[in-house]
């Protein structure tokens, strides 16, 4: 029988009631008394030098409170990066000023130039208009490969060139790869493109800034991932306000995706102003907005190069990547193509020689930052294409060329840099032939053929590291920020528990998994436990939720706070039963000595701490409060193997996907249902990557696909049911639920899943010559590719 | 300004409202009925989808005025009478149909759209359905699923919690 509660129940989402009768709290229905709206005047030039910013006509407009410009924010410190890349050759990063509002130039299409505070939005926006700008157009450099070329058409004149920086990885091993491969029996070379997606949460960012005079306390709400993040960097590094002076509250938030992670110019614009106004500021963006200032994801491109001996064993890797960064280093941008990219490059193979380069480059773009995967889905999206070509190449089965180089022994240290503490990659495989069924591929490629359509099957294997991240190990890497998690947990007097938690919940169900960990410990119902997150004020300082973190961090904080909570209750329930601390068991809610009839209830133990009257107060302290920070020691490493089956009509290259199907390994499994949600989720985005999505430039800047009528969301009759199993499970070694994290699997696993499909479905077909196609994979490409 | 009235959820309301202002700013901004969410400028999303007399409008395509003299049920008015989810609702909530919430209320009344006029919907005419309703989170996949068990029809598996 499945578990109806506690660890492995699918419980039911308590968030949901307060979703589904239109009672949820998003930043946007937060509306505070006095408030006036800012509308941004953005530039519509991708690179330009700002001469005159007339505003005199819009400041004469009704409602208008202050117009402001770049100059009010001079000595104002500009938005920080946290993360500092060191290149091949020693030296940091190229790390230009990203001010709030432009200063001097303007270097993408939607970057802040002015922003009008007035009494409505519509007169906000009415006089935002009214704002002239004059800008003096500089030719804007957007390709890569020509912005590192460029000597004249520089981004940030003041360094001198559009090279971000030139990373190496493991640059020591940069001569044995090189020689494996001169070496080698023979080498598969792929070039390929992650093409630039937008993130696309379905709620656009929200900033309320608001300053109480009376305390002197400036207080942010904003649709983020992270609000002690937010209050870090916005307090210390942007505006100079000392943490206890301001709040930042992230409520309700309608999907983050990474792109809610960083700190946007907004955030501080708002909380500015509002100090400077003495009154409450809020911005809400358009989606028109979102999709010009939000950070970016993917968009690299690669070679990738596999050398294999004559037995087909991997012995190298060496890659090529340029990495756009965007005209500004948003938060975490250094860190993705480098180490959320090249520590990935194993993959589940046991390749000795492994050389990463990575090239990121400042463009005239909207800044690039991490979106679900983070790097991660760019090293997958090599690694299995280039595999699958190489079995094309050598005329093996593709799936049997991965298993012979699989890693089977663990704890296994890959040539870049990390140590998989477990994993069975044949099981995942041995699981997707069963799930995805393999066996009745021929018959349903005869039933495609017979409608005149090419169907192809595609695999692949992934494994990501996640559960971030080891504090002492980012800090060499270049991060500026711990990546704790921290838990209080609150025993009420008579029971009942507030759990404090600084990850953050924006759709992944945390007030409801959350739970079912403490239950499972203590014994208590699950509706006993409420979870408090996304305020500053009552939670303690926490990293937030990224990186499929949340449970393997934050939860494993949980863990620990209620241990000590347990520990403490242990003894006082000793005390209560006259026995020794050592003969007390927790089972189901009661104390009890071992061995013995004598018990206390939770709640009687939990009334004493609070009303001490029999009590060692001798030995412990009243109250039953306890904080942990967890520090995980290592990564998680959840790992798949995903399968999809695509029907390509030869008539017009559109491709429909008519199977998918994932095999994962995320260790123990909280909530299955939560879990084989996200699953859904990722695939779905990796199946937009892979086919419909994508962010379009043209050479001059311009953003061409910036709203739902040119950007492709993937939509319900695009995508197919997903069948999905977790059954697979090797715990994780070092945290204490031996949990992996599920997040971002569905999205680093599934557009190689499909490319593969398709190229099997061309050379089905007969078009043997298709040996690629980047994503997304339009019928206009897929049919191209076909005519040769 | 001009003054318009209207039934919203049951109740008469009267209000003074801009010549261009949208159904979907009236409901949040004037009567903060904040169910009604807006993701996009485009009338593309369908977060902001209410019902304007039995039917099926995106409150962002129409101006408030517009509605003078309507009925207008929001999700906010889509609960049972003592407050306890209706079918549509439920479905949503066993079959894990929704994870951040924010394009749900618009799902919900595309559902009941849908379900009155097509009492049994095939998975194909589900997602054909709801082609002007996007969501991020669940790949569409249970939200699928809830809709056909809110129709009365077998969903492969069941119910979440009795999987």
């Amino acid at each position: 029988m499945p578990k109806d509660h506690g660890i492995g129940a699918s419980s039911k989402r308590r968030e949901d009631v307060r979703f589904l009768t239109g009672t949820g709290n998003y930043t946007d229905d937060i509306n505070v008394y006095g408030q006036a709206y800012v509308a941004f005047v953005r530039s519509d030039v991708a690179h330009g030098r700002i001469t005159g910013i007339d505003t005199a006509a819009a400041e004469a407009m009704p409602g208008v409170l202050k117009i402001f410009t770049g100059s009010d924010f001079e000595g104002v410190g500009g938005l920080p990066c946290g993360w500092q890349v060191t290149d091949r050759f020693g030296e940091v990063m190229k790390e230009p000023p990203h001010p709030v509002l432009a200063q001097g130039k303007v270097r993408h299409v939607g970057e802040m130039v002015a922003a009008v505070v007035a009494e409505s939005l519509q007169e906000a926006r009415d006089a935002a208009d009214a704002v002239m700008l004059d800008i003096e157009e500089l030719p804007a450099i957007v390709d890569m490969k020509k912005a590192v070329a460029s000597s004249e058409t520089l981004v940030h004149d003041e360094i001198g060139t559009n090279l971000c920086y030139d990373w190496g990885f493991v640059e020591d091993n940069r001569d044995a790869v090189n020689q494996a491969i001169k070496g080698a029996a023979h080498v598969t070379t792929l070039e390929l493109v992650n093409n630039r997606l937008v993130a696309n949460p379905m709620e656009p960012r929200v900033a309320v800034g608001d300053y109480n005079r009376a305390g002197d306390m400036s207080t942010l709400y904003t649709t983020s991932q992270n609000p002690h993040v937010i209050r870090l960097l916005m307090g210390a590094f942007v505006l100079g306000i000392p943490e206890h002076k301001l709040r930042v509250v992230a409520p309700d938030v309608g999907g983050g995706f990474g792109t809610k992670i960083f700190h946007y110019a907004e955030e501080a614009f708002c909380t500015f102003a509002a100090r400077a106004l003495k009154r409450p500021v809020k911005w809400t963006s358009t989606r028109s907005e979102a999709f010009m200032s939000d950070a970016h994801g993917r968009d690299h491109v690669t070679k990738i190069e596999l050398a294999l001996d004559e037995a087909n064993n991997f012995v190298a890797v060496r890659t090529e990547t340029y990495a756009n960064m965007g005209a500004y280093l948003s938060t975490f941008a250094p860190s993705v193509p480098t180490w959320l990219h090249g520590t990935l490059m194993a993959g589940n193979y046991k390749t000795p020689n492994i050389y990463v380069n990575v090239k990121a480059v400042f463009t005239n773009t909207v800044p690039v930052d991490a979106y679900r995967g983070a790097g991660r889905p760019e090293a997958t999206f090599q690694l299995e294409r280039v595999i699958d070509k190489a079995a094309r190449e050598l005329g093996v089965d593709p799936m049997a060329l991965r298993r012979q180089n699989f890693i089977t022994e663990f704890p296994y240290a890959t040539p870049v840099a990390v140590e998989y503490d477990t994993g069975d990659y044949h099981a995942t495989a041995d699981k997707i032939a069963e799930i995805a069924d393999f066996a009745g591929f021929e018959t349903r490629r005869k039933e495609s053929e017979a409608k005149g359509k090419l169907r192809g099957l595609g695999i692949n294997c992934y494994i990501e590291a996640c559960g971030i991240a080891p504090s002492n190990l980012v800090g060499q890497l270049g991060a500026r920020a711990g990546l704790y998690e921290s838990a209080t947990v609150r025993v009420n007097a008579t029971g009942s528990l507030s759990v404090m938690t600084g990850s953050h919940s924006h759709g992944q169900g945390h007030e409801t998994s959350f739970p079912q960990v403490v239950s499972e410990m203590i014994g208590i119902p699950e509706d006993q436990i409420e979870i408090v997150h996304g305020d500053t004020a009552n939670t303690p300082m926490g990293m937030g939720t990224y990186g499929s973190r949340s449970l393997a961090v934050g939860g494993s904080a949980i863990v620990r706070a209620t241990e000590k909570i347990i520990r403490k209750a242990t003894k006082i329930a000793a005390h209560l039963l006259e026995a020794s601390e050592a003969d007390i068991e927790l089972k189901n809610g009661a104390f009890s000595v071992a061995g013995t009839d004598k018990s206390v209830a939770w709640g009687d133990v939990t009334l004493a701490a609070y009303v001490p009257h029999n009590y060692p107060l001798e030995d412990i302290e009243p109250g039953l409060e306890e904080t942990a920070f967890y520090d995980p020691s290592n990564f998680t490493y959840p790992s798949g193997a995903y399968a999809c089956e695509v029907e390509v009509d030869p008539e017009t290259g559109q491709v429909t996907v008519e199977r998918f199907s994932a095999a994962d390994d995320f260790g123990n499994v909280i909530n299955p249902m939560i879990v084989e949600g996200q699953v859904h989720g990722g695939v779905a985005q990796g199946i937009g990557q892979a086919l419909l999505e994508n962010c379009v430039y043209d050479e001059t800047g311009q953003l061409l696909s910036a709203s739902y009528m040119d950007y492709a969301m993937p939509r319900a009759d695009n995508v197919p049911m997903v069948t999905v199993d977790h059954s697979c499970q090797t715990p994780c070694t070092h945290n204490p639920l031996g949990v992996k994290g599920c997040g971002e699997a569905g999205a680093i696993g599934s557009p190689p899943a499909v490319i593969n499909a398709v190229i099997d479905a061309l050379h089905s077909g007969g078009f043997t010559h298709v040996t690629h196609i980047d994503m997304p994979a339009t019928p206009n490409r897929v049919w191209a590719a076909m005519q040769g | 300004m001009s003054d318009v009235t209207m039934t919203v959820n049951g109740k008469t309301v009267s209000r003074a409202v801009r010549g261009n202002e949208l159904l979907v700013e009236f409901l949040r901004e004037q009567l903060r009925l904040t169910g009604t969410h807006v993701g996009c400028d485009t009338s593309q999303c369908g977060a902001c989808c209410v019902h304007v007399n039995g039917e099926l409008v995106k409150a962002c395509t129409i101006f408030a005025a517009e509605a003078d003299g309507a009925e207008v049920s929001t999700i906010e008015g889509q609960a049972n009478p003592d407050g306890s989810l209706n079918v549509i609702q439920q479905a949503f909530q066993d079959h894990h149909g929704l994870q951040c919430g924010f394009c749900t209320p618009g799902m919900v009344m595309a559902a009941a759209s849908l379900l009155k006029e097509n009492p049994k919907p095939s998975e194909q005419e589900i997602r054909h359905y709801l082609q002007g309703n996007i969501c991020r989170c669940t790949g569409y996949h249970n939200i699928v699923r809830a809709i056909m068990a809110a129709s009365g029809q077998e969903v492969e598996g069941g119910a979440i919690a009795a999987e």
